[in-house]
């Protein structure tokens, strides 16, 4: 399994970090009684259902809510008119407000739908059956409105107006770095295509899922399937109640990929326990979530690079369209993701980004893992592919002559101050893919493909971000978590277990973490980004460092040293050196107790605060770090059925440190088989702004005959900016596959399909035989 | 509406409830036995979250209805193994980080049971096969296959 050892240089000498630990929540999920949202009851509990659109684009004219009131069973019916603040702006997991650049979220439709997962009235009955019913005896009367559903016709001056705005461009940004027109004149070839990238649907297998009640002291108490447990700031909001009448809790979720960062069910429920007095649980139905919640953005991205005759990279320009959908949500961070990362890991003396986000009438698109970075990424890495084949170099040459490294920096202006170990994995990547593998029938092709891939960990630094998290050794010797951050099961309460465990020198079983309550936990930001290790790691090093400094030196009294001697582990304090001379750990603690010395600390860690970036020139510091790497695959391509059949593929990485070497490796498994599905299977299909794809047996993912044995290398460099220098991994994993398979694909065939999903029609009409 | 009394042994126990016709196991399960443990992931077979053993079979219980199972032996995650008696293929996905958000597991793990109950060493192929039906969108499957393989061969020995 894990090829770790045989990479690993030799590094610290720890316990548990690096180590492949079996996760402590797994045992809690391997016997089913881990709890998710949906599996908690409560005595005279009401279930909630939403009246959505029929419409993707339409004028409300009128709402007739009252032959559902009369329905028996039913306690509530509520429509726009019945929320308190309708619309508010989401703020969430940032200090520093940066004014209309934020997402605007209104709760119910009333004047104008813009979509068809648009919300339009809420019910709160004694069955899902009635509640069921109830919805489908609210008349609305619509006006159809013609709606728009291309971005590329959106933009157009004049084009069908989504929102309240005059302009469906949501906004834009560009980037400026030397002259791309001199560039371009001092190339020896020139690429230019266009790519188009589908929706995509996140799949988490766990439906958006809460409950709400108001507790016995009168604060609304929100148990919600969420990866922002903050957004009991918005709901506060939405009510017009104080935020800390209002209570978030995050139970363990069933899978996030990003469309659990926006609010899903948190203000209807919550509305409706308000209302009625009485605890609402909903849980959206699989169609229900498919034709509602986020989609990643299709974009449209037009690419012109040159390169000298010998392969150096002189210029670039690009343009990118994405598709925001009915809604703005995340829709300009998205695009900043893409604009700053638009360039790849390479040095490019001339560049030009053009980048605009537009509203449709589609679904709406907000974050999903790797938020604007793997649109980009097949682009550019497409790109180089047929820039090397124009110069008759191999694919690993030409990047090796273009690969930024420490110290340089990106288009940006940002100096790369981490590790940048890019062309590393890509030799690794490469030379894991061994001997070629032979056609098994004369119509099939076998073809390799490389790609290589950056993106940021932590949150844009404009926005200010913090995490904290609080340690303590109780008198036992055991340590308690107490971080609000949400597991949405790529193991963060773990990590913050091992990393508590570790810097106290006790052992994994005896760490307790709380996680997810806005009331008990302290605030720790988002699970989003990729910033959970990075943030709530490096909080949990400082608390539990510093509960560590308060041992010490009484330990050192009781040990007669030197405190900077002093080694904690195995559940001892000892001199360096002579472990089996030791104190046990909770003789300790209990010493510092008897002397009133404080055996708790709550820490805080800011990440760097930076001023926004120059949105004309694109100039600007927007991101803590990043993570480099490199995927490979060997695909084989039946030319008669089209068929493509990935026969190998490796996914190399560098995770700066891993801190649970065996999750470390889940998310780079786990990341390669989400990529592949967008490379090649994945689209939501959109018809009018109407989902024709809405359930599972449409919108198809990779099961376990699709899924092929992935090979992942791990590269510590131990130079980033998380804790023990780790670098984020969870959502750079999935970023360079889809160019991976595209270039093996089109190694195998000699033709280039520009379009993701490659499905067995496009290849079949790249050979000329459809 | 007519409702018939149903009659089944849950994880060797026997247990009753008053179900319509109409109701799936699923939803008789989770809503009227409490064995939550069976997830829902899309209510119409295409996920395999529900995943259950009905006399030693795995099927979905969204497609199945509840009186179809009366009489008859229902086994849930929770009647594969325990805390206090875990089963080989439960310990060896711990082992194996096959779990990520876990949401699939219970009927991940049901699925491996009944297929290593049938093919007590299966090859690649046969396990890919066997948990076809069961989607997982966190762990890319690799980890579940080896756990599943690890499992089988400690069964052997």
């Amino acid at each position: 399994m894990s090829e770790n050892p045989k990479n690993k240089t030799e590094g610290p000498d720890y316990q548990y970090i690096g180590k492949p630990m079996p996760r402590h929540d797994a045992w809690d999920k391997v016997f089913g009684r881990t709890k998710y949202a949906d599996d908690f009851d409560m005595p005279g509990m009401l279930y909630g259902k939403v009246l959505r659109s029929a419409y993707p684009a339409a004028k409300i004219l009128s709402i007739d809510t009252s032959e559902a009131e009369k329905m028996p069973g039913v306690e509530a019916v509520l429509t726009a008119k019945d929320v308190p603040n309708n619309e508010t702006v989401t703020r969430f997991g940032q200090t520093h407000q940066v004014g209309g650049f934020e997402g605007l979220y209104r709760v119910l439709a009333d004047k104008k739908v813009r979509y068809m997962g648009d919300a339009i009235a809420l019910v709160a009955a004694e069955t899902e059956e009635i509640a069921e019913e109830a919805v489908g005896l609210i008349k609305v009367g619509y006006e159809p409105l013609p709606g728009v559903f291309d971005p590329l016709e959106a933009i157009k001056p004049g084009a069908y107006q989504v929102g309240e705005a005059e302009s469906n461009v949501i906004c834009s940004y560009q980037v400026r770095k030397g002259d791309v027109e001199e560039g371009f004149a001092r190339s020896d070839v020139i690429i230019e295509n266009t790519y188009r990238v589908p929706f995509v649907e996140h799949a988490f297998m766990e439906p958006e899922s809460g409950m709400a009640w108001v507790d016995d002291a009168g604060v609304i108490t929100i148990r919600v399937s969420t990866q922002v447990i903050e957004h009991f700031r918005d709901v506060a909001e939405v009510l017009g109640v104080p935020h800390n009448k209002v209570r978030v809790i995050a139970p363990m979720v069933g899978g996030g990929f990003g469309s659990k960062e926006d609010i899903s069910v948190e203000s209807f429920i919550a509305l409706l326990a308000w209302k009625t007095g009485k605890p609402v649980k909903m849980t959206w139905t699989r169609e229900e979530s498919i034709r509602s919640s986020s989609k990643r953005h299709p974009y449209v991205m037009r690419y012109k690079t040159g390169a000298t005759k010998d392969g150096k990279l002189m210029a670039m320009e690009a343009e990118l369209i994405s598709d925001a959908g009915g809604h703005i949500y995340l829709s300009p961070w998205v695009l900043l993701y893409s604009t700053v990362d638009a360039t790849g890991p390479y040095d490019i003396s001339h560049v030009k980004v053009d980048a605009s986000t537009v509203l449709t009438n589609n679904t709406f698109c907000s974050a999903n893992r790797g938020f604007g970075s793997p649109q980009v990424c097949y682009a550019y890495e497409c790109q180089m592919d047929e820039l090397a084949k124009k110069l008759n170099l191999s694919p690993l040459e030409i990047r090796k002559k273009n690969y930024l490294h420490k110290g340089d920096a990106l288009a940006t202006g940002r100096v790369l101050d981490y590790a940048v170990e890019t062309e590393q994995t890509a030799e690794k990547a490469l030379a894991a893919l061994g001997e070629p593998s032979k056609p098994s029938s004369s119509t099939e092709k076998i073809g390799r493909g490389l790609a290589s891939g950056f993106m940021s960990y932590g949150r844009m630094t404009f926005l200010h971000d913090t995490s904290r998290s609080f340690v303590s050794v109780e008198l036992d010797g055991s340590v308690t978590v107490k971080c609000g951050l949400q597991d949405i099961g790529g193991g963060q309460a773990s990590s913050v277990a091992s990393i508590a465990a570790e810097v106290l020198g006790v052992h994994m079983e005896e760490v307790k973490v709380f996680i997810g309550d806005t009331a008990l936990t302290p605030i720790a930001g988002t699970t989003t980004a990729t910033r959970m290790l990075y943030m709530s790691g490096n909080a949990t090093v400082k608390a539990a460092e510093a509960v560590k400094n308060n041992l010490l030196p009484k330990a050192a009294e009781m040990l007669e040293a030197d405190p900077k001697d002093l080694v904690f582990r195995d559940k001892k304090v000892f001199v360096k050196g002579a472990p089996t001379h030791g104190i046990p750990f909770d003789q300790v603690v209990k010493a510092c107790a008897a002397d009133g010395i404080q055996l708790y600390n709550v820490a805080q860690f800011n990440a760097p605060f930076r001023e926004l970036m120059d949105f004309k020139t694109g100039q600007g510091q927007v991101f803590p770090d990043f993570t480099f790497g490199s995927h490979a695959a060997e695909v084989s391509v039946d030319t008669e059925t089209g068929k493509v059949k990935v026969l190998k593929l490796v996914a190399c990485y560098d995770v700066g440190q891993a801190i649970n070497s065996l999750s470390a490796e889940g998310q780079l498994e786990g990341g390669a088989l989400y990529g592949l599905g967008y490379g090649l299977i994945e689209e939501v299909i959109l018809d009018k702004g109407i989902t024709l794809t809405p359930s599972f047996s449409e919108y198809l993912i990779p099961t376990a005959l699709d899924a092929p044995h992935v090979r992942t290398i791990m590269v510590e460099s131990r130079d980033g900016a998380g804790p023990f220098g780790a670098k984020g991994i969870g959502e750079p994993s999935c970023n360079s596959i889809a160019p991976a398979v595209a270039n093996a694909v089109t190694d195998a065939i000699g033709r280039r399909i520009l379009d993701i999903p490659i499905t067995p029609e496009k290849i079949l009409r790249a050979l000329g035989k459809l | 509406m007519k409702t018939y009394e149903l009659g089944i042994k849950l994880n060797g126990q026997a247990v009753s409830a008053q179900v319509h016709a109409h109701e799936t196991l699923l939803d008789v399960l989770r809503k009227k036995l409490g064995a939550k443990e069976v997830k829902n992931g899309c209510g119409k077979g295409d996920c395999g979250a529900c995943t259950v053993m009905l006399d030693g079979t795995a099927v979905n219980a969204c497609l199945t209805l509840a009186l179809q199972a009366n009489g008859r032996e229902v086994t849930t995650v929770r009647g594969v193994g325990t805390e206090d008696q875990p089963h080989p293929i439960q310990e060896s996905f711990v082992r194996h980080g096959a779990i990520q958000c876990g949401y699939c597991t219970p009927g991940m793990v049901v699925s491996a049971k009944a297929l290593l109950d049938r093919i007590p060493n299966p090859d690649r192929g046969q396990i890919r096969e066997g948990i076809s039906g069961n989607l997982c969108r966190c762990t890319g499957y690799n980890k579940i296959i080896e756990a599943i393989e690890n499992a089988a061969s400690k069964a052997q020995s």
